[in-house]
């Protein structure tokens, strides 16, 4: 019995150490002299603009994943086409890719020189939009997958048989099916795209007040010393995922008990 | 009656325009947004010196091997917090279940400040691990710390534990009980969370480029590396060496394809 007692101290103590002491110290550090100088730091011209940034290059990398998600996911499970596998490695590789070999890729696409070059897409928001949907682009292909090969084609199939177009079957059999899936799988994009640092970080230029996102701006500030800055922007981004988490939480339980 | 079979709407006729339509573009979806950049960088990496040179060669080295060991960590760490979460009975489990999954919301750069804040060199705990290889291990296993948990936990909680009864009553001690019966039905599924976090880890950079310090040949990561050949205006040379990180990546996720499919040959 006290070998139990051993795992869950051993299992507790290796996430507080890790994960809710370190966050919990930054909150206190962040709000031990109240709200007044958190809230001065967040709202300065440049914390504003790096905020517009990030919610500029997730309003448009959510959407078109979640577009290509749900047709890849379809195009992976219900057909047979060759170099399948192929397909299904390069959709996973952003998940193991580091970020900077993503920024640096784009860099030299559509760099000075690049065959795509010359069109203004580094060093300003284009890029970084481009590097924004190339990070986040395998969650909601990945949460869909599944529950479409749980599925079986079946249903699909019954609805074609009663004169049910495409279209048709898609919106009343397919989607009711998947939609929880892919809210999980844009909650996971969200959050990957809201908190992308190493891609943007190389096709940005960084220069404050323009293409600086809200993860460059903590960095920045932390390398000015402006530790109340950095810190309070940092805890702007860590609320934002611990919303995202409870999002996670609470679409959960449907993904199980469906 | 041949008459009525073709007005009945052919389930494969109907359906044909539309996957044609889904393959295509999501073909050319992938090859603009994934490939295109990714044959640019090939197709630019020129210079092995900057590969083979000292500082890659130690930065490659120190990578792949602080990658081994935060994968052995997540191995052991991760199977005893999926442990806990799923066969363990206490007060503000659903609390710590969503924790879990807090380093895949948290933006890289915040777990590498947070991390710094308590562990850097102002640590009120006493304790700093900024500039040296240790932090880079404690922000790799931050940003790792739900792969294995998130694999091993939907099997455990499918796992019966009437094979287990059946063990205890013929005499085995939890040990051997979880040594022969329950790790041989959960090892692949640590495997495959393993594999994951390493993966993760060799690429990794924003967690780690503010507490390692980024020192040549001490705590200079590969991605780190890298990002200084870029900034020093070497771009074949940083192409160069992505394409080995590239293929190191690319090498793990097919291994992880090739291993699921083989633990779930007898499935199909």
């Amino acid at each position: 019995m006290i070998g139990k007692y051993v795992v869950r101290f051993a299992a507790l103590g290796y996430l507080t150490a890790l994960l809710a002491a370190p966050l919990g110290y930054v909150f206190w550090r962040t709000f031990r002299h109240g709200l007044g100088p958190a809230w001065a730091a967040v709202t300065t011209p440049d914390a504003v603009h790096a905020l517009k940034v990030t919610l500029i290059l997730t309003a448009i990398a959510v959407p078109a994943n979640t577009i290509f998600g749900i047709l890849a996911a379809l195009a992976i499970v219900r057909h047979r086409f060759p170099g399948a596998g192929i397909f299904n490695a390069v959709v996973d590789l952003p998940l193991a890719l580091s970020p900077v070999v993503v920024g640096l890729a784009l860099l030299i696409l559509y760099g000075r020189g690049g065959w795509l070059g010359g069109h203004g897409v580094v060093f300003a928001l284009p890029g970084m939009v481009l590097a924004t949907i190339f990070v986040s682009l395998p969650f909601v292909v990945r949460e869909v997958v599944p529950v479409l090969r749980e599925i079986g084609t079946e249903q699909e199939q019954a609805a074609a048989t009663l004169g049910a177009s495409t279209v048709q079957t898609f919106t009343r059999v397919t989607w009711p099916a998947i939609r929880w899936a892919t809210a999980y799988g844009v909650v996971l994009t969200t959050a990957r795209a809201l908190g992308e640092f190493g891609a943007v970080s190389v096709v940005s230029g960084r220069l404050a007040g323009k293409t600086e996102s809200l993860t460059l701006y903590v960095q920045d500030r932390y390398q000015s010393f402006d530790e109340v800055g950095a810190y309070a922007s940092a805890v702007v981004l860590a609320l934002i995922a611990v919303t995202t988490l409870l999002l996670m939480t609470m679409l959960k339980p449907k993904e199980e008990t469906r | 009656m041949a008459a009525r079979a073709a007005a009945l709407p052919s389930p494969r006729a109907r359906r044909s325009p539309a996957p044609g339509l889904a393959i295509g573009l999501t073909t050319l979806y992938l090859s603009v947004i994934v490939l295109l950049p990714l044959a640019a960088l090939s197709w630019r990496a020129h210079g092995w010196d900057a590969i083979t040179s000292a500082q890659a060669v130690s930065s490659l080295k120190l990578t792949l091997g602080v990658s081994v060991v935060v994968a052995l960590v997540n191995a052991v760490a991760g199977t005893m917090i999926a442990w806990t979460l799923v066969r363990d009975r206490f007060v503000g489990q659903g609390f710590v279940n969503a924790l879990v999954d807090l380093p895949f919301a948290l933006p890289t750069i915040v777990a590498g400040l947070t991390l710094l804040a308590l562990y850097g060199p102002k640590s009120p705990a006493g304790i700093n691990v900024a500039f040296t290889r240790w932090g880079i291990l404690v922000a790799l296993l931050f940003v790792t710390l739900p792969f294995v948990v998130r694999t091993v936990q939907p099997v455990l909680l499918e796992l019966d534990t009437e094979m287990e009864d059946a063990a205890a009553s013929l005499g085995a001690g939890r040990l051997a009980t979880f040594r022969r019966v329950i790790l041989p039905n959960i090892l692949p599924a640590i495997l495959s969370g393993v594999a994951l976090a390493f993966a993760r880890a060799v690429g990794e950079f924003g967690s780690v480029v503010l507490i390692s310090g980024n020192l040549p040949f001490k705590t200079e990561v590969v991605s780190v590396y890298v990002f200084g050949r870029i900034e020093s205006g070497d771009a074949g040379g940083a192409a160069a060496a992505s394409v080995v990180i590239l293929a190191i990546s690319f090498a793990v996720l097919l291994a992880i394809g090739g291993f699921r499919r083989w633990v779930t040959r007898h499935d199909r």
